[in-house]
Parts: C-alpha cells; structure tokens; sequence
C-alpha cells in the first residue's frame, strides 16, 4: 500500500510539529512526525491525560447527491446511502442523524479493500450527503471506486486538502468542552456533529485508540489556531504516529495492510458485528456469498490476540507453529506499554484460535511459546450513549 | 583503558584478555526505548562484524554485532528483567556480553571515542 513516487507531500501544520517532533518519516506518502517525546511516554500520556494526533494523512470526502436532487431527509439519506451500499457491507440506510458506522470496502470476492468510516450528517439541510474517511495508503484507490460506482448518481468532494487531528484519551472531552464547544460533551461514541467553530469544524466521536475521543475535521487555515488551543491546555500533548501504532494495536484494531488486505474477509478479520441484519438477509454486498458462508459455517482463518509468554516482541511476518505445523502468521506486534509485556495480532487457524491456545512464534529462527487471548489487550474506554 | 567503537554503533572496553561490549549512548538513544534484548549463549564464537545480539525497542528490531572476534564469557543477565538499563546506562550498566578477545589486532579497525562521537554526529 501507499506505492508513492516523488517527494514527500508535506502536512498543512508541518512547521507546528517540526518544533516538538524528534522524528519524521515516510508513510503513505506523507512525512508524518512520528516520534515526540518518546512511544511509551506519549503513549502513556494519551492513556491518562490526552493526545493529539495530526491523522491529516488520511482520506476525508463529501460523498453527496447532485444539486437540486430534490429530496429531504430519510428519503435523501437513503438514496445516497444505497448507493455506497454497493461498495460496503454496512446497513448506511439505516443511519440515524448524526450516526457513524465502521465498514470496509469489498472487492467481488469478499476481501476488504480498505477499512472506513461512514457518518450521515446530522443537520437536516446536509441530508443526501455522507462523510467518509479511508485510509491514507489507500485513499486514491478508494477515491476512484466509489466516485466510479456512483456514476453521475453522486458526487465524491475529495477534503483532504483539510486537516484532520485527533484529540484521544481520558481528558479529550474536557479538552474539547473547554477549547471548541459545552455541547462536545453530549456526544457520544460514534456520533457526528458541525459546529462553527475556527472556521466550521465536522467533529465524530471516535478514535484509533481504544479511548474516548474525537476526530476533527478542520480547514486547513483554521488548523494552526485551533491545534494551538487544544496544545495550551495543560492535559494535551502532541503525539507521533509511533505510539498510535502501539495504542491501537493495545485496543486491537486493524490497520489496513496487516489485519485487512484484499484476501481477508470481514468474517476473518473478526468484525461480523459490521454486517447489520438487513444487508446479511438482502446478500446484497460485493462477495456476499463468500462471507455468508464464512458467517453459517465459519472461517478458515481468524484473527486473534497472541501474548508471548516470554519478552520477545513478535511482529509483523513472525510465523506461527503448532506442533511443528505452520498454523498462521503475525500481523502486527511490538510492546505494550500498559501490560509491559509483547503483544502481538495474527491470523492462525480457526482450529487454533480459541484463547487459551498455546502457540509457537518462530523469532529468529527459535520457536518461542505464546498464547492466544481474546481482544483488545486493553479494555476500551468509549463514550457510549 | 579507553573504549573503542564501531560503526555499528557498539563499543568495547578491554579488560585483561576480555572485552566488554555494549551498544553505545548515541545507538540508545536513536532505538528509545528498549524493551527487549536477546543475547548470545555463553560459550558462543562470534566473529568481528558477525551476528552476536539483538535489541528490540519499542519500535523495531535491530542486530547488534561482534566488535571483535572471540568467544561469549558471560552475558548481562540484568538486561532480561530489566532492558530498560540499555536506555539509562548504555555504555554502563547496560553492557550486552564479554567476550575472550582472541585477535586484540582486531581493535585496530575501531574508531577511538573523538573518531566516533564525530563519526555519530555526521
């Protein structure tokens, strides 16, 4: 993912982060400051205080009916709905105002070909449109398909010339009520608003992180002054994409490219829970018939939660063993500043993915003993409603 | 007696025929924080430049090489508990093994400490 050539596009608040970031790096074509004070300080601040992440990287678009379409409400929800419907196996018909849903994009087979957001608007005059966010890596990609599958029927408005920063952890709300707005705080996880605000802000209740938190779309010329506020709070510091790697994977997350890529299914991949009833009984998704069956008879493969029972950190490629059979691979792995201990996401087996299983990684040639355990390693901490 | 440094970022300090080795501050200080460090057995021949441990930070793993050629005399078993000494004392108490120096000819390839520290900053 992310096959970039040419230089490095920078982010519209690089001169803020050039100051605190001792290192910058390449992903997905950005140069992102991956590295502040450090991944486990940062990533342990985000996980008592709150830390802000500039996600401006990744993929926000407008997808909405034509001007002059004519309908209102549910009517217009639905009509724009159904038409992304073709691309995602999520129920966005049955979004409710201000409503946000976690899906992925599916190729005919049923593999995932990247993993999204999807929120439908609450203001009433927005009806007809959807924001969405994809992924960095994948976004022109995604861009293209669901621009090329709407037709003339919708409109994709790319806003990825904007920022995006998320403020994550337990004092985000606080943060957020104090800096941009009271009514923050009658959000809950998965919900959407607009407010005016430095300029006009969309603001989801969500994160990449397993905290309570939120995600902020900004105009580019109100970012500086509106990440300056929310850094001169006492409870926020900025934080790299090192530890969002490392949160996330605490929270057991999927990062496209690891946990999801165009042959693993949403069944595989342990999100069931995305496909509402109405779309399992309409069948109505690109692969369908792939993931019912995985759904009736279950998969073949599953991702699980692994903990090395000694301190070797297993990550991305380590094989996995069972009695000397080659069971499945890692996915993602590294340190968990929270257990301080290794942790490590893989697909293994079905036959082997029950917890409680013990498992060999292969690290460097040497078969070290693991444990399959349920997800996330770190309970979440969402503001549900 | 003085240390010597590679360019690998490891550092050696010669006591009788054994060298104690480790990686140097720069090197702790470019991983951040250690978590892990997987060191050799003891008995193991290493050879100059060739495999001899691994050190795993946060972020990433990366080898650590043998300065010189000899065999494993002893191991800091400190650092199995406590990686984290790497971070807070890497050309100290965060030292990875000692080796039996069997050709002291191999020093002459080392950078001295004002070689290294401007070698590091380049």
């Amino acid at each position: 993912m992310g096959e970039t050539t040419g230089p490095l596009k920078k982010l519209p608040l690089d001169a803020l982060w050039r100051v605190g970031a001792k290192k910058f790096g390449d992903f997905a074509g950005y140069d992102m400051p991956l590295e502040f004070e450090g991944l486990i300080p940062e990533h342990n601040w985000t996980r008592t205080k709150a830390g802000l992440f500039d996600v401006s990287h990744m993929g926000p678009c407008f997808f909405a009916l034509p001007k002059g379409h004519g309908l209102v409400g549910d009517e217009a929800h639905k009509a724009v709905a159904a038409i992304i419907e073709e691309l995602v196996p999520g129920d966005i018909q049955g979004l409710k105002p201000g409503q946000v849903r976690y899906t992925t994009l599916l190729n005919k087979d049923g593999g995932c070909l990247d993993d999204l957001m999807i929120a439908r608007p609450a203001e009433p005059g927005a009806a007809g449109d959807l924001y969405i966010v994809v992924n960095a890596g994948t976004k022109e990609q995604d861009f293209a398909l669901i621009a090329q599958g709407a037709g003339a029927r919708a409109n994709l408005v790319r806003a990825d010339d904007r920022c995006l920063l998320a403020l994550q952890g337990p004092s985000a709300e606080a943060v957020a009520r104090a800096v941009i707005s009271e009514d923050l705080g009658a959000m809950t996880f998965m919900q959407v608003k607009r407010f005016d605000m430095f300029g006009r802000l969309t603001i989801t209740r969500s994160g990449y992180t397993g905290e309570d938190g939120y995600e902020i779309l900004v105009r580019a010329e109100h970012a500086t002054a509106l990440a300056e506020a929310l850094l001169a709070h006492a409870d926020v510091k900025p934080i790299g994409l090192g530890a969002r790697d490392s949160l996330r994977l605490e929270a057991g997350l999927c990062l496209y490219g690891h946990e999801l890529d165009e042959t693993i299914s949403p069944i595989e991949a342990d999100l069931a829970w995305i496909i509402q009833k109405r779309r399992r009984t309409a069948a109505d998704f690109p692969g369908a018939s792939r993931i019912l069956k995985e759904l009736a008879d279950g998969p073949s493969r599953k991702r699980v939660g692994i903990r090395p029972l000694d301190r070797a950190p297993a990550r991305d490629g380590v094989e996995i063993v069972v009695a000397g059979k080659s069971v499945g691979v890692v996915t993602s792995g590294g340190f968990s500043p929270i257990l301080n201990a290794p942790i490590s996401m893989g697909y293994v087996e079905t036959a082997f993915a029950a917890p409680g299983t013990k498992i060999d990684l292969i690290i460097r040639g040497t078969p070290r003993v693991a444990e399959i355990v349920p997800l996330p390693f770190v309970p979440h901490r969402y503001k549900k409603g | 007696m003085t240390k010597k440094y590679t360019k690998d970022h490891e550092w050696v300090r010669i006591e009788g025929d054994v060298a104690v080795v480790g990686i140097s501050n720069f090197a702790a200080e470019q991983l951040g924080d250690v978590v892990y460090v997987e060191l050799p057995a003891v008995g193991k021949a290493v050879k100059q430049g060739g495999d001899m441990a691994v050190v795993e930070s946060a972020k990433a793993a990366s080898d650590v090489y043998a300065p010189l050629s000899g065999e494993v005399v002893a191991v800091n078993d400190a650092l199995n508990g406590n990686p984290e000494k790497v971070n807070e004392g890497a050309e100290g108490d965060g030292w990875f093994v000692k080796i039996k120096v069997a050709n002291a000819g191999e020093l002459d390839a080392l950078m001295d400490e004002a070689a290294y520290a401007a070698f590091a900053k380049a």
